[in-house]
């Protein structure tokens, strides 16, 4: 048990400290309130503002994008589909769909921006990583409303209300707790994700002011500054990698504690 | 004689390929509690969900015969099944509050069926409540969540949870085997108000129970309808050497 534990706490640690420890210099307020100059390959001033909003911009629109196929599906599955063949193939193909790798999902996005003659912009980064975080979604947000129980459903049904009544006023309150982990389960890897981005969401030094702008995001902003051979950008590679640690540890303290306070209602 | 108030027709019921309701014939009398009897898997439970068709949410059952609820067949093409529903209030065996405040526990049949002024909703759940035996132990934390209820006052809850949609009938389904002494008096003696206003139909496997508050009685063996008739003639004098037994605790 120790020893499970120390490997487990002491990864994550050295994760922490290396990046941490190799930030620290380049860290500063100017990181966190200024776009870059100078160019983002080269340019050792300013900051990282662009890739902060726009990752925050990302990732919430994929998000809400994800969420808007995710909970219907999830809802069909449970409360209409239940067992039937039709639902264990659209379960099946979310499984495989999870297991897709997310450059693939970015390559496929590609494909399409060129057919249709788009520009790499925040629109396209959107769609491309709620392509790939919505059967994470899903399939999370189906595992929640799978274990609400049947009781519940029966009670509603014999109050004399439909499908749909007891499908979003008892199944989807039952499962808000676990819906919203789903959730910010899917905004922590859609906001994490560089590869389905690399190629869809472009890449500037400027804050996107339209969906149609390209934009910059956190991991993208690591990839492009550790890819230099000057040390002190490689820094800021670091610190962004600090900056994005921080966002993602916010969240999910911000979802234990959300979770609980939606915990209140439910019925173990 | 009783006056008939649902009236059950050949009655079959098979989950995949088990026969669990064998041609059922058997009306069940207005404003009386009627006690369905039997030991465990005979079909009692079957038999009280066929009356509001809740058997349609379990998967592989099919259903003949009829049963008819004021003149009409609930099995027809064509039945509204969540007004069928409507009539009939459902006391489960567990305490099944859904997650959400008392209050809103309550208020949630009338809502879905349309009734929104605030004012009326409060009168209605506070009558509901009331009629349920619960109303002075809620009244200052209506907006708590359901859940921090004890089982007893789950299954209060539970009632006028029901009441609320202004049933014709109360089915509960062994409605106290899961409380304590002291919550099941209270639930024997609320059903025993209630049977003036409501057509009451009541499984138990506990006979004294049966005893204490049937007016009628359906006495069921796997599947099958072995006896039924007024409660003392039931109990006293059984027709049937089966129900004999039963009764006297020779199987159970």
């Amino acid at each position: 048990m120790l020893l499970s534990t120390s490997i487990v706490v002491g990864s994550l640690l050295a994760v922490f400290a290396v990046v941490i420890l190799n930030g620290a210099p380049a860290l500063s307020l100017s990181m966190l309130t200024q776009t870059p100059k100078g160019g983002y390959y080269l340019g050792k001033e300013g900051g990282i503002l662009n890739a902060i909003i726009g990752s925050v911009y990302l990732a919430i629109g994929a998000t809400a994008l994800a969420f808007l196929l995710s909970l219907p599906i999830a809802l069909y599955l449970n409360e209409y589909a239940r067992k039937s063949r039709f639902a264990s193939l659209t379960r099946l193909s979310l499984d495989v769909l999870w297991g897709i790798p997310s450059i693939v999902y970015g390559a496929f996005a590609f494909i399409i921006m060129l057919y249709l003659g788009a520009r790499a912009s925040l629109l396209w980064g959107i769609i491309t990583v709620s392509l790939f975080v919505f059967p994470i979604m899903t399939r999370a947000i189906d595992e929640v409303m799978k274990m609400s129980p049947f009781k519940l459903r029966e009670a509603s049904y014999a109050l004399g209300s439909t499908r749909l009544e007891t499908a979003l006023k008892v199944v989807t309150r039952q499962a808000l707790p676990g819906m919203l982990t789903a959730v910010l389960l899917a905004f922590g890897r859609g906001i994490g994700d560089a590869a389905s981005v690399l190629l869809t969401a472009g890449y500037t030094d400027s804050v996107p002011h339209s969906l149609f702008d390209p934009v910059a995001t956190l991991p993208l902003a690591v990839f492009f500054q550790l890819g230099t051979p000057i040390p002190e950008v490689q820094q800021r590679a670091y610190a962004s990698g600090v900056i994005l640690l921080v966002l993602v540890l916010l969240l999910s303290i911000a979802s234990r504690l959300s979770t609980r306070k939606f915990m209140k209602y439910v019925i173990k | 004689m009783f006056k008939p108030h649902i009236s059950i027709q050949g009655l079959n019921v098979f989950y995949g390929e088990r026969h669990v309701l064998k041609d059922i014939t058997v009306d069940i009398p207005e404003r009386r509690i009627t006690a369905i009897i039997g030991p465990s898997g005979c079909g009692k439970t079957t038999l009280l969900k066929s009356l509001n068709r809740l058997t349609d949410l379990i998967d592989g059952v099919k259903v003949s015969g009829k049963v008819l609820v004021d003149g009409v067949n609930i099995f027809d093409n064509g039945i509204d099944v969540t007004e069928i529903r409507k009539k009939m209030g459902l006391i489960a065996q567990m305490p099944n509050p859904l997650p959400m405040s008392i209050y809103d526990n309550t208020a949630y049949g009338p809502r879905i069926h349309g009734m929104k002024d605030e004012k009326e909703l409060d009168q209605l759940v506070e009558n509901c409540l009331r009629g349920a035996g619960l109303w002075d132990e809620v009244k200052e934390r209506l907006k708590e969540p359901a859940s921090k209820l004890s089982l007893g006052q789950q299954q209060r809850l539970c009632l006028a949870r029901a009441l609320a949609v202004k049933p014709e009938y109360l089915l509960c389904d062994e409605p106290t085997s899961a409380l304590d002494p002291i919550s099941a008096q209270y639930i024997e003696t609320q059903l025993l108000t209630l049977k003036k206003s409501y057509t009451i139909v009541f499984v138990t496997h506990v006979l004294r129970q049966a005893r204490r508050l049937a007016d009628y009685v359906i006495f069921l063996y796997l599947g099958e309808l072995i006896e039924h008739g007024p409660a003392e003639t039931v109990f006293t004098q059984p027709s049937n050497p089966r129900t004999r037994a039963y009764i006297e605790g020779v199987f159970g």
